[in-house]
């Protein structure tokens, strides 16, 4: 029948702490924050950060105290060690709070809806925000996404399919570069691309020659993500499609592509995620324009991280406003992609 | 009955078997190979290019150019121009404030990559994971502006707490009590720019442990701890200074958010907490504005230094992170 649900039987955890057995720990974590209050407040001590130290060093030592005398020595060192590795661990997610909850609300008094629709063309950074917005910057940034998306897609997938696929002599050698490539600065991909193409190139600073830059940096991701996928291609397909007669060409455009699809376009994702937010390589090459510029192929071009820049430069407290909201638009593209990734990714993804 | 037989459809002739490849495949491993060079060329370009066009102040300047702590250009009333450039003090300054985000984030880093390994409750461990991964996808412009605005306030506090009690320490001393934009505040920022990736590189290690070694220890009777020490760190080790040494790479490189909280100064400067530092990706953004002719060579030139620190750097770390994942298999 359709609607006899076997119940499972709910399995028994025997060692598992009793409400009585939880107690003791209750008491001690209230017992440290009134010790805590009470410490800082007879020692000189004082602040934020006198309260988090004296709370963790008694709150520490309480358990584990509680620890050597119920169940012995190395029962203490466990506890001292587990609380000191989710301390470290705190600490480390703390400046995320902090960073998305400042950018949140120090961004959205600056929201306003000619942000979306005009430029800074008439406007100065250091106007009241209603004035002027950052169209300019929204178009750049997505001309140099798309840009970047058609060089290095291509490129990093191919260098992927070599590493996995070929397996040529030189693949060892080539993840090597591709390693290193990714370590490379992104002031010095800004430099190479201001060294190679604007001085001597009639390419000059525009979209373009940005997104040549910002495709050194992403080329690398896309074609370490790619490979990953590719290699999580049951090699059965592969041999599948051999044994079926067909050349590797075939194999590889018919069924390991279309196999690795969703992983290819969160490699895809993750390189541009990469990228979106990239300042320095853009300060060498795409000029930095305050106006709407429809052509990526030639002039000045504007883009997000730019915006913020200048305001962030600039230092008024109009232009820091605009500074913070830029950054807002910027992160929640940034995270818009960043989700989409792993939604699109599913599999557990590392970067 | 032998009619039917000789009825039997003749097959087509029988492909030739044959190892020599198609053509068609010989031409998608042709392409392929050379895309698979072309990040090869790309990075011998970079190299070329910025060594090229750095060629002339490498020339004029020397060995000076890398010990020098002069960045001027000089013009004088007969219209000659000379010029002293040299980045001596940006490379110590970047060796500095990398070295303060190694020693403040690499066991931050350990820590949580051992508590996202070890002891995360299993319902939270696929968000903290994502957390300290969108750490990484954070534009580096973000942490300049949240660096400047919201955590320099805190950390010049620490610095005079630090230079209150531990003056006598030479490198928490400084000239003047002047704490804003210091390499101590750079670092701090590089430092919780560089924890995802160590972050990761160390949880990848960790996941890498022999599980028959981690269950023989729980085996005889270990603490978490214990088999943390015994088994993990030991296997680990190697990983983790690989991994600190990729985010060694990151922290030489990092331009923009360093270039928010620095006050750059050309002068060797060995105080942490003093407001002095130097950077040479931060100084190359610097001083480009206003470069011309000579001094944007120089600063290709310097450019070209950047790169190949990096480049080594960043190659030594992948050998190590790689040996040490390989051994584990």
């Amino acid at each position: 029948m359709a609607n006899t649900v076997i119940s499972p039987v709910q399995p028994q955890k025997p060692w598992k702490a009793t409400k009585l057995e939880l107690l003791p720990t209750v008491l001690i974590l209230l017992g440290t924050v009134v010790a805590t209050y009470v410490f800082v407040a007879v020692t000189p001590m004082k602040g934020k950060l006198a309260y988090a130290f004296i709370f963790f060093v008694f709150g520490t030592s309480a358990i584990s105290i509680r620890n050597w005398v119920k169940l012995g020595r190395a029962a203490a060192k466990d506890a001292l060690a587990s609380s000191i590795a989710f301390t470290g661990a705190a600490i480390v997610f703390l400046p995320v709070i902090s960073i998305l909850w400042t950018t949140i609300y120090k961004g959205i008094p600056g929201l306003h809806w000619t942000l979306f629709t005009q430029s800074m063309f008439t406007a100065s950074y250091s106007d009241p925000v209603s004035k002027g917005g950052l169209l300019h910057a929204l178009v750049g940034t997505l001309y140099l996404i798309f840009i970047s998306i058609i060089v290095s897609v291509p490129m990093g997938i191919l260098t992927a399919l070599y590493l996995t696929e070929i397996k040529g002599r030189g693949s060892k050698f080539i993840q090597f570069v591709v390693q290193a490539m990714s370590g490379v600065p992104s002031v010095v991909a800004g430099l190479f691309i201001f060294a190679a193409l604007i001085v001597s190139t009639p390419i000059k600073a525009s979209a373009i020659a940005g997104a040549f830059a910002l495709s050194i940096l992403m080329i690398p991701t896309v074609t370490r993500t790619a490979q990953e996928v590719l290699l999580l291609v049951p090699n059965d397909l592969r041999e599948a499609g051999q044994a079926l007669g067909a050349t590797q060409w075939r194999t590889v455009a018919t069924i390991v592509v279309p196999a690795a699809r969703n992983g290819l376009i969160t490699a895809t994702i993750l390189g541009v995620a990469r990228i979106a937010g990239e300042t320095a390589p853009l300060l060498f090459t795409i000029g930095g324009s305050d106006n709407l510029n429809w052509n990526p192929f030639k002039d000045y071009q504007g883009a997000l991280p730019f915006y913020v820049w200048k305001g962030l430069l600039l230092g008024t407290p109009e232009s820091i406003q605009r500074a913070w909201t830029g950054i807002l638009v910027l992160l929640t593209l940034v995270l818009i992609l960043f989700v989409l990734a792993r939604t699109l990714g599913g599999r557990r993804m590392k970067k | 009955m032998s009619a039917t037989i000789s009825q039997r459809p003749v097959p087509p002739a029988a492909r030739e078997i044959t190892t020599k490849p198609r053509t068609s495949d010989r031409i998608f491993r042709g392409v392929v190979t050379g895309f698979g060079m072309a990040s090869l060329a790309i990075l011998t370009l970079i190299g070329l290019f910025l060594a090229l066009r750095g060629f002339q102040t490498f020339k004029h300047e020397g060995l000076h150019f890398l010990t020098g702590v002069k960045w001027e250009s000089v013009t004088s009333d007969s219209g000659k121009v000379t010029t002293d450039f040299g980045v001596g003090a940006m490379l110590i300054g970047t060796v500095l404030i990398a070295c303060v985000a190694l020693v403040v984030g690499v066991p931050l880093s350990v820590l949580s990559a051992l508590y996202l390994s070890f002891y995360v409750p299993e319902r939270l461990k696929k968000l903290l994971v994502s957390v300290v991964d969108l750490m990484a996808a954070f534009p580096s412009i973000l942490y300049g502006l949240w660096g400047f605005f919201i955590l320099m306030p805190m950390v010049e506090y620490w610095a005079k707490l630090l230079y209150k009690y531990l003056r006598w320490i030479p490198i928490f001393d400084a000239p003047q009590p002047f704490f804003e934009r210091s390499p101590f505040v750079a670092g701090i920022v590089l430092a919780i720019m560089i924890i995802p990736i160590v972050t990761s590189v160390s949880r990848e290690i960790f996941a890498q442990t022999p599980l028959d070694r981690v269950q023989a220890a729980y085996a005889l009777g270990a603490t978490r701890w214990a088999m943390i020490k015994t088994v993990v760190l030991p296997f680990g080790s190697s990983g983790i200074v690989g991994g600190a040494m990729l985010g060694l790479g990151r922290a030489f490189g990092e331009t923009v958010a360093v270039f928010s909280v620095l006050n750059i100064v050309f002068k060797v400067n060995f105080h942490i907490l003093y407001g002095t530092g130097g950077n040479i990706a931060s100084m190359i953004i610097l001083k480009w504005g206003e470069a011309t002719g000579d001094e944007t060579k120089a600063l290709l030139a310097a450019g070209f230094i950047l790169f190949v620190l990096t480049l080594l750097v960043n190659m030594l770390a992948n050998f190590i992170v790689r040996r040490t994942l390989k051994s584990g298999k």
